[in-house]
């Protein structure tokens, strides 16, 4: 009887990180943070994941940026960002006032911009740094250097060499063989990894008779690519040692158990933020719901439980 | 902003072939709502991951009513609701219109609306107490056109002519001879292009609520963003997100 009233222990530790459980938000979903407050207790978060952020300011895409599909949605927004200088001073000071995790995510058009991101967030108040090198909306930069492991290598090593947080790599599905990416970063010396970033996808307006996004492709995310997500979690988990931070198409705790059971360490809330804007607490309590039911004590006792 | 988990649906009628008008029960943004502002609706089949903006056409009593065209699945889904089942939204969205400058600065105000961009200028109008002159633009069926305050003069525009000025809003204030001090317009993008070109051509003031394809309808994805002249504050470039920096723009600040 005990046993069940027991709180199950939600903590984990990724690279020397601590957090209070294992759910964070998929970057480029949630800004960082301040349009949420009103909906979550970001204090109840295991870690917020801010959207990419370059050194300077960039533009993204033009309109229409979005899309919905079956089960998904297209974006290709084109990593638009107020720059290092803005987000310094406004962004990081709001992340601090919270008690959770703060991931910067940085996104770069070369290793060097990649590189003075990097330096600039060493010297600031955030926890860890995840690397966008996966974005599939910008020609420049992004995809470029998460498709050849040989690149994702370099910038990894690159951005270790000046990085004083826990790098974690965020990796592209767009790819022939995800775990070789995993194993490249990992040999570069990245402290975790993330995946999935989103598919590359299409949609046609047929009145229009063109393309629906003024891009023309764009990243498929939500529940419609989940069980490609797992499937890459999970073969992930089988070539490499360092923690994975799973994520594609998460909508509810049992989503979420799933990327756990897979491999993954921790989870990331991505499109589901659009649908249900208290998504993330909804799906933390639900784990612990299942833990309780499964008569689990520690988180840590499922990850990679079907491997 | 508020989240409003079951909102009760008070009624949800057909106006026309694809035109509703829904009406929900919520004093929270009821009382806060402004016009021009919207809400999100989240549709309860989850396979619909983005919500459906809304704009709120009138805000009294403790009940917000939204008047929105079906234009595929998930509004259809949305139009087969009924009196009784409930709804997640999440509202009052964006600036709306600053209608205590507007009753301050302005002595003829002409208000325009084409199809789905009518809806809130019925609040608008309701709030207005100075001259208001307000031109609907339809493509034939009317919606709307009766349930504006006797202050505020109407006039109709319709492609087809079977209804008021053959033509569109353009040719209907022609037609008026009205020449307002300041215009408050929500429509298609041609007619926002034709009264921004007449508004610059002749000084007169003019706010647009502007309609862009959007995301999480809250102001973290930079979906909806719109061009501006100047770089704004929050991205640092000049891209003005539609949902929360506006729907409502000055149209002197837009590119």
């Amino acid at each position: 009887m005990s046993e069940n009233k027991t709180k199950p222990d939600l903590n984990i530790e990724i690279a020397g990180i601590k957090w209070k459980n294992p759910v964070t938000v998929a970057s480029g979903t949630f800004g960082s943070g301040m349009e949420y407050e009103d909906f979550v207790d970001l204090n109840k978060l295991g870690a917020i994941t801010t959207k990419g952020v370059a050194t300077y300011p960039w533009e993204g895409n033009d309109t229409i940026r979005v899309t919905e599909t079956a089960s998904g949605m297209l974006n290709a927004i084109g990593l638009q960002n107020p720059g290092l200088d803005t987000f310094t001073k406004r962004d990081i000071p709001f992340l601090n006032r919270f008690d959770t995790v703060k991931i910067v995510n940085v996104v770069g058009k070369s290793i060097e911009e990649y590189v003075s991101a990097v330096e600039i967030l060493s010297e600031q108040p955030v926890d860890m740094l995840e690397i966008n090198i996966s974005c599939p909306n910008v020609k420049e930069g992004g995809i470029a250097f998460g498709q050849d492991p040989r690149a994702a290598a370099e910038v990894t090593e690159a951005v270790k060499k000046v990085s004083s947080k826990p790098v974690i790599m965020k990796l592209s599905p767009n790819v022939t063989s995800i775990s070789e990416m995993a194993k490249a970063v990992e040999a570069a010396g990245a402290d975790a990894v993330s995946l999935i970033n989103t598919l590359t996808g299409m949609k046609i307006d047929i009145n229009r008779k063109a393309f629906t996004l003024a891009n023309k492709t764009g990243g498929l995310s939500g529940p419609a690519i989940k069980p490609v997500a797992v499937r890459m979690v999970y073969e992930t988990a089988q070539v490499v040692n360092i923690p994975i931070i799973g994520m594609g198409g998460i909508a509810c705790a049992e989503d979420a158990i799933e990327f756990l059971l897979a491999g993954a360490s921790a989870v990331s809330v991505g499109t589901a933020n659009f649908r249900n804007p208290g998504v993330t607490l909804e799906i933390i309590e639900g784990i612990e719901d299942y833990m309780q039911q499964q008569g689990v004590h520690s988180i840590n006792e499922i990850v990679g439980a079907v491997l | 902003m508020k989240y409003n988990k079951n909102t009760k649906i008070i009624s949800n009628t057909q106006l026309t072939e694809d035109i509703y008008d829904l009406r929900l029960e919520c004093p929270g943004i009821a009382s806060e709502a402004k016009p021009g502002q919207f809400v999100n609706i989240y549709l309860n089949d989850s396979a619909y991951m983005l919500p459906r903006p809304i704009s709120i056409c009138e805000a009294d009593d403790g009940v917000i009513r939204l008047v929105y065209r079906v234009v595929g699945s998930g509004t259809g889904q949305l139009s087969r609701m009924k009196q009784g089942e409930a709804l997640d939204i999440t509202g009052p969205v964006g600036n709306g219109y600053d209608t205590d400058l507007i009753n301050k600065t302005y002595s003829n105000v002409a208000l325009f609306g084409g199809g789905v961009g009518i809806p809130p200028m019925v609040e608008l109008s309701k709030r207005l107490n100075v001259k208001t002159d307000v031109f609907l633009g339809y493509r034939d069926v009317l919606f709307l056109d009766k349930d504006f305050p006797a202050s505020a003069s109407v006039y109709i525009s319709t492609e087809d002519g079977s209804t008021g000025t053959k033509g569109n809003v353009m040719d209907a204030l022609e037609e008026s001879g009205v020449i307002p001090d300041c215009i408050c317009a929500c429509g298609p993008g041609p007619m926002i292009r034709a009264i921004r070109n007449y508004a610059k051509e002749k000084g007169i003031k003019a706010f647009f609520s502007l309609e862009e394809r959007m995301a999480c309808g809250v102001g973290a994805c930079l979906a909806c963003v719109c061009k501006t002249k100047e770089t704004d504050e929050h991205s640092q470039v000049k891209n003005a997100r539609v949902c929360v920096d506006g729907p409502v723009f000055d149209a002197e600040i837009l590119a």
